[in-house]
């Protein structure tokens, strides 16, 4: 990532403003983006939880298929062959529907009947029920399996949007809000020094003017000392005035 | 986000193949393209590599359902596999029980655990 630089903005006292609200902006972003990763975490162990018993579960239940497979191939023969052969129309599809989790859409599977059994005649000769058992079993294990891949698909789906999350928080937390601070603390001193700047030349001009009038009053002490000033009329002063005829 | 239903593809030994067939997932497709493959011991690599791709790229299926030992002749293909649709599910088979380390998709999350 990019070293200490920061944002380029003229340093003045809005701009000041303007980078704190952005800062606070920033940290907020920060703390809600944290929270939504903890939760999406959290949900992330449970499916976790959920998708290990699951498959134990199923383990077993495709054992048990696989028995009854046994079976009934024992009593009706070899049927695999007729049943290969004789694929044409799926009775059992699944949908993918949206779930949605603190924000993250998550697909779904849900499975759905549709037509009729094509295989309702294949136990006809012999083992019949062994068949009916086997196909209600088969039948359970794949609703199982449909539940089974639903949590993994929110499995994957999250773990990717947990990734993004944390990537996004790492960011704000590493590069912009670093970035933020520093071009206030530049903008501060920038401020700083131009007060200070000011204030050395305020008081430079204030000497000088001192050093000025200090010369121009000795220049005038001299002069009135010498004769040449003559002093203006004063108005206040109470004296004789010749062009008054009767006083 | 309720459409056309997807199918679910199974890559097993013929036994378990029967089995889900009579459970009533199997279809051909337009082309006579069965969304099942019977693996037997004289099923080379490549064949199981080659449909398993089909299957990926078919976007009529939802659910791709493949025995754990397949899964582990195919491991790279599997791994290369990121979308979240087709699922793909990796189930222990008769003689060989279930074993949460070697399945990929538990394994690309362990990383976060």
């Amino acid at each position: 990532m990019s070293g200490k630089d920061r944002i380029e903005i003229f340093p003045s006292r809005m701009a000041q403003t303007i980078m704190k609200a952005r800062l606070k902006g920033a940290q907020t972003g920060r703390n809600l983006l944290k929270k939504k990763s903890d939760a999406l975490t959290l949900r992330f162990r449970q499916i976790l939880k959920k998708i290990i018993e699951t498959k134990m579960l199923m383990g077993e239940v495709m054992r048990e298929a696989a028995f009854s497979l046994a079976e009934a191939k024992f009593t009706a023969g070899d049927f695999s062959t007729t049943v290969i052969q004789n694929v044409n129309k799926a009775q059992v599809k699944i949908r993918a529907k949206k779930d949605n989790v603190a924000g993250v859409t998550l697909p779904v599977f849900e499975h759905y009947h549709e037509g009729t059994d094509s295989y309702e005649l294949t136990g006809l000769a012999r083992g019949g029920e062994q068949l009916a058992k086997l196909k209600r079993n088969y039948a359970k294990a794949v609703e199982l399996l449909v539940e089974l891949a639903s949590l993994q698909t929110s499995f994957v789906t999250l773990d990717e949007a947990i990734k993004i999350t944390n990537r996004r928080v790492n960011r704000i937390e590493h590069v912009i809000i670093p970035r933020i601070e520093r071009t206030l603390a530049y903008i501060i001193t920038e401020l700083d020094e131009r007060e200070r700047e000011e204030f050395y030349r305020l008081k430079k001009i204030q000497e000088k003017k001192k050093i000025l009038k200090e010369k121009s009053d000795k220049d005038l002490e001299q002069r009135r000392a010498a004769g040449e000033v003559i002093e203006p009329a004063n108005l206040l002063a109470e004296e004789k005035d010749e062009d008054l005829l009767f006083e | 986000m309720a459409g056309r239903g997807k199918l679910i593809a199974v890559i097993r030994d013929e036994d378990t193949v029967t089995g889900f067939l009579l459970g009533g997932i199997g279809e051909l497709n337009k082309n006579r393209h069965p969304n099942f493959l019977v693996v037997e011991k004289d099923t080379t690599i490549n064949e199981i590599e080659d449909t398993f791709r089909q299957f990926l790229n078919r976007d009529d299926i939802g659910i791709i359902l493949i025995n754990q030992y397949i899964a582990e002749m195919v491991r790279h293909a599997l791994d290369a596999h990121q979308r979240s649709i087709p699922a793909v599910l990796e189930i222990p088979s008769k003689e060989h029980p279930y074993d949460a380390a070697k399945d990929s998709i538990l394994r690309r999350a362990r990383g976060n655990i």
